[in-house]
């Protein structure tokens, strides 16, 4: 080691200059990487997403309302599909980000010190947690009490399928719960961020402190807010394992007590036994590809707001 | 007005609901964070035991374990380090003390922010197209490496950006001054002292390894199995290294399957390990953060 030190320091020039030369070359293409990993993987979505546009035709996959994808005369419509992503993703949203905001609230505004620092960890360790493990508890626990309700409600329903509880609200359910540690960390750490002079100011004008907190600070700390929302977004939107067993195994509208499938969920249940090359297994990556089309959506809104974000700053 | 007073609070109704709310909420997270995590616990452990940690699942020997998907989980880990981190580092390296703001270093800062909000799924699909049909690895831990190590990326370069950044200019100026070369200066000041940011990030990265299940199912496969070990040890280490090239699932990938056929005992027997290992990994993450720091 010894040696090695004086001749970085003492050695020729000739040889530190061939040194840093190479340096540089292998950061340079080690940060080329990430550029070279979403272009290619941009690519090979389109390219194998493609294939079953052109054979089955864009208008039916979009607005067909039937998927038969095995039988005799397959049928590849996917609209139940992506409505039941975007219905879903909604609703989940819909559901978790008031109880997200209004914790992290109660984290950083609320809650006595102590109290806070040993809920902070407890949220931290949920994001952590595998997503099969909330697609277990929400079948094993979430199911049966979904299935009571379900034969509560279409009691004297002669059309209704019976779903046994795997449906778009058990769906729905796992998914606001598994946005929620996302949606609290980062909205705490925006709320946390609010300059306290604007608290200050509006306790001293005589607000009390819940109006301090709706009409100021939370205004204050909206790109992080929003920022924990299109987060949400994305990971319900992209979530597979999770919901596979949780939301049913058919193509359904989306309703709440409908069997339906995700756009994650149908690549997950039939790539198994698509075969290969046939146009079933194509029209499953043209689903990735609707799946990537919205991701890259979100990532361009996410990228605006924390450009916004930073000019207010 | 019935407060004439300005001394006397006046009370606001919606204050109060707002409060309750804000108690109601929060009551409910922690309520199902803990309730999850407690559940799984309880439910699990009475599967767990010896042999269920160090068998593997033989209808033969009459025995239910996961010892097979262990050491899949670990091959995983382990190869996914080994390319990840170079790669994460050095890109790291490249953005904090090569590059000069521009069009290029806004690019791979975006990029890198997508490659972190691409859902695992679409990194299972383009594993499958690329890893296996392209480049012809197949079906083996090797692909769900390879796949995993594009999901880890942001994490590795992020936190090690963040450490290169806390360290001050002062050393480097200090190091280039004594008449160092800047390799020289990053290999001997700045990797020491941002060690925390990195092992941060690697430990972040195997939370993401070991909690994977969408991304693995279609290029890592399910495979449990062991190699079967003979007296020949070059024979045993070719093994070893020939189980790279091999399908293996890992615990999650177990875990869904066990769910899918219904047999939840075990399935949450898994969940229980995979809380476990998820409880230490959040302790290492602290540690790391607390221990490493830079001495200043």
């Amino acid at each position: 080691m010894k040696s090695e030190t004086n001749a970085s320091i003492m050695g020729n020039r000739k040889n530190k200059a061939v040194v840093e030369t190479v340096a540089q070359i292998i950061f340079t293409i080690c940060a080329l990487f990430a550029i070279l990993a979403v272009i290619s993987i941009t690519l090979y979505m389109i390219l194998s997403g493609t294939p079953a546009i052109f054979q089955v035709g864009p208008m039916e996959i979009l607005f067909g309302t039937v998927w038969a994808p095995t039988a005799a005369e397959p049928r590849f419509g996917i609209l139940y599909v992506i409505l039941t992503s975007i219905v879903g993703t909604f609703l989940a949203i819909l559901l978790g980000v008031p109880i997200g905001i209004l914790t992290a609230v109660f984290l950083a505004e609320v809650a006595p010190k102590k109290l806070a620092m040993a809920v902070k960890p407890a949220v931290e360790l949920l994001a952590g947690i595998p997503s099969v493990v909330y697609g277990l508890l929400g079948i094993y626990l979430l199911g049966p009490v979904m299935y009571r309700l379900e034969k509560f409600v279409f009691a004297d329903s002669t059309t209704h399928q019976f779903t046994g509880g795997a449906n778009l609200m058990s769906a729905v359910i796992v998914l606001a719960i598994m946005i929620l540690p996302t949606v609290i960390n980062i909205s705490e750490t925006s709320i946390r961020a609010v300059q306290p002079g604007i608290k200050a100011a509006s306790l001293a004008l005589g607000a009390s402190h819940i109006q301090t907190i709706f009409r100021s600070i939370l205004p204050a700390a909206r790109s992080g807010i929003m920022t924990a929302v299109v987060l949400g977004v994305g990971r319900a939107i992209g979530e597979a394992m999770a919901i596979t067993l949780v939301s049913g195994s058919s193509v359904n509208p989306p309703l709440p007590f409908n069997s339906v499938r995700f756009l994650t969920t149908a690549i997950v249940s039939e790539m198994g036994y698509a075969e290969v090359g046939s146009t079933h297994r194509n029209m499953l990556f043209t689903i990735g590809l609707v799946l990537f089309v919205f991701i890259m959506l979100i990532n361009v809104v996410l990228s605006r707001i924390l450009k916004k974000g930073e000019v207010h700053r | 007005m019935r407060n004439p007073s300005i001394t006397v609070k006046r009370k606001h109704p919606i204050d109060t609901f707002l409060m309750g709310a804000i108690y109601l909420s929060a009551f409910l997270s922690v309520f199902l964070l803990l309730g999850i995590i407690g559940y799984v616990f309880v439910k699990g452990i009475g599967t767990v035991s010896l042999s269920f940690l160090t068998t593997v699942t033989s209808a033969l020997n009459q025995t239910v374990g996961i010892l097979g998907n262990i050491v899949n989980t670990l091959y995983m880990i382990v190869i996914t380090l080994l390319i990840a981190t170079p790669l994460g580092v050095g890109a790291a390296i490249y953005l904090n003390e090569y590059a000069k703001p521009g069009r290029l270093v806004s690019m791979i800062e975006f990029t890198t922010e997508t490659l972190s909000g691409i859902p695992s799924i679409i990194f299972g699909l383009f594993g499958m197209v690329f890893f296996w049909e392209t480049l012809g690895l197949g079906y083996s831990i090797l692909t769900g490496s390879l796949t995993l190590t594009l999901m880890v990326l942001p994490l590795i370069t992020r936190n090690t950006q963040e450490a290169l950044r806390t360290v001050p200019d002062s050393y480097r100026n200090g190091a280039l001054g004594m008449g160092a070369t800047k390799w020289y200066m990053i290999r001997t000041i700045l990797l020491p002292s941002s060690m925390s940011g990195i092992v941060t990030g690697v430990i972040l990265a195997i939370g993401r390894i070991v909690g994977e299940s969408a991304a693995l199912l279609f290029t890592a496969g399910s495979a449990y199995r062991l190699p079967r070990f003979t007296e020949d040890v070059a024979g045993n280490i070719g093994k070893c290294f020939g189980k790279i090239m091999e399908p293996g699932g890992t615990l999650t990938i177990e875990l869904y399957l066990r769910m899918q056929k219904g047999e939840y005992d075990v399935a949450f027997g898994v969940g229980c390990v995979l809380i476990v290992i998820v409880l230490c990994i959040n302790l290492l993450t602290k540690v790391a953060a607390n221990r490493l720091k830079p001495v200043k």
